[in-house]
């Protein structure tokens, strides 16, 4: 038994909002100035070039990369021998997040209902997921989200019948339709398969794979290698000026599903995939 | 490829002559709104007769800035996608806007509108907000305080870098790079 008071937690996430916004990981820029080597067209690689650039001013002045520093969406996967004390977990993480993008500077896009649209002026609440694990550890990712790309999401109940053929030219499509719009290069998160919220959250988390990394499974592996190619055939490219480089990658996770059912959810980030993990 | 520099507010001529896919670097006076304060702008016109300000002649740069650090003249602000104003930008055009700046795809009626008006859609690079911060020398605050970061804002900007996306001929550089580098990915 591990005791953890949760404003460890709460500090912790004070701490990972200004460092998610304002350092754009390493392996994020090194696609960006691969795309640089193999980008055709011009004005394409010059939208790579700027990309660079804006990764380090942001983080060498400690201001967000993108003005849009997104809703918070926390990831916690709690090992099961620990016990919290304090506060409860989702007020620590929203105190954390209050916090956070007050003292960062960062951009509060909240409103408090989805109708009447009046911002909650401290970027809270946060959309918290809860995972079990064994053990004593405590991860936190935390994804600050844009919604340039989360406007993008996509869902379809397709049929069995419909298959891989189906799955791919849906989102294919998806990513066609958005267009410039997600600020492309993009990373495709895909869920494919449980229920439509599991979908959905699977192509979520599928984001937090690192660029380059292949699924497990032989048989999305080769559905993530068949989208990447395909997104980077449709000629959206670097911004959607045209070009080459539309994705930087594609990540799929799955589950069993329903005899009757081929759920695929997609979901988009931008080229600056930013997110933050720490384990307590 | 070379850019063209454009001191704004500029006559329309210059507007019009600009081509889909010419870089710009802009020097002058823009507006910041993004969708409330859209929102709140055709409403006020509707009920009172007039803008907060004169859009005559004006651009509009749609962004909602992260708030500045003190010392800086603003937080990092790159440009949201645009498609979320179409309800009101035709409206906004025939009253006299003659330029706007945001990033992704724009609707077919605000497409015939630009044509109609004699006016351009250009891009900024999306997500290079910190970079495109520092070409904003000066900012203030003209109307709607009270929406934080949608806000309406006057600000002063040197050599901001933009893209024609949108010419006054309604040809969409989304669609023609697009076409051009399809399928193969190597229309070069």
């Amino acid at each position: 038994m591990r005791i953890i008071d949760t404003i460890e937690i709460q500090m912790a996430i004070e701490d990972m909002c200004l460092e998610a916004s304002c350092d754009i990981p390493k392996e994020i820029i090194r696609c960006y100035s691969d795309a640089i080597g193999t980008e055709r067209n011009p004005l394409g690689r010059d939208v790579l070039g700027q990309l660079v650039k804006n990764a380090e001013i942001a983080h060498q002045r400690r201001i967000p990369s993108c003005q849009d520093t997104g809703m918070a969406v926390v990831f916690l996967e709690i090992g099961a021998e620990i016990f919290f004390r304090g506060k409860a977990m989702e007020e620590a993480v929203n105190d954390g997040i209050r916090s956070g993008y007050e003292k960062g500077f960062l951009r509060k896009s909240i409103v408090k209902h989805p109708l009447d649209r009046i911002n909650t002026g401290d970027n809270t609440p946060a959309v918290i997921h809860y995972d079990f694990t064994k053990g004593n550890k405590l991860r936190i990712v935390l994804m600050p989200k844009g919604f340039g790309s989360e406007n993008m999401s996509a869902l379809a109940m397709l049929e069995p019948a419909d298959g891989i053929d189906g799955v791919v030219r849906f989102i294919v499509d998806a990513v066609e339709k958005a267009g410039p719009n997600p600020c492309p290069p993009v990373f495709v998160g895909v869920g494919l398969g449980g229920t439509a919220d599991k979908a959905m959250l699977m192509a979520k988390k599928a984001l937090l794979r690192q660029p380059g990394t292949r699924s497990t499974i032989e048989i999305d592996a080769l559905l993530e290698e068949r989208l990447l190619n395909e997104i980077n055939m449709t000629g959206i490219g670097p911004a959607g000026l045209g070009g080459s480089t539309t994705a930087f990658d594609v990540f799929v996770e799955s589950y069993p599903t329903h005899i009757a059912g081929l759920p695929v959810a997609v979901n988009i980030c931008c080229h600056a995939l930013r997110y933050k993990e720490r384990i307590l | 490829m070379n850019e063209k520099k454009i001191d704004f507010p500029c006559e329309r001529q210059v507007i019009v002559s600009l081509r889909a896919g010419e870089k710009v670097l802009i020097t002058g006076f823009l507006f910041i709104a993004r969708d409330a304060a859209h929102k709140r702008m055709t409403d006020d016109y509707y009920k009172e007769g007039k803008f907060p300000f004169d859009i005559k002649g004006q651009g509009i740069y749609y962004a909602g800035p992260a708030p500045a650090r003190p010392g800086a003249v603003i937080g990092p602000a790159g440009p949201t996608t645009s498609k979320r104003m179409d309800k009101y930008t035709p409206f906004l055009l025939e009253k006299g806007l003659l330029l706007m700046i945001g990033k992704g795809n724009r609707s077919i009626k605000v497409r015939e509108s630009i044509v109609a008006c004699g006016c351009a859609y250009l891009a900024a690079a999306g997500g290079a907000a910190a970079l495109i911060s520092e070409t904003i020398k000066s900012q203030e605050i003209v109307a709607y305080e009270d929406l934080g970061p949608e806000a309406i804002r006057k600000i002063y900007v040197e050599e901001f870098p933009a893209i024609v996306i949108i010419d006054s001929d309604g040809n969409n550089l989304y669609e023609i790079g697009r076409e051009k580098y399809k399928t193969t990915g190597d229309g070069e």
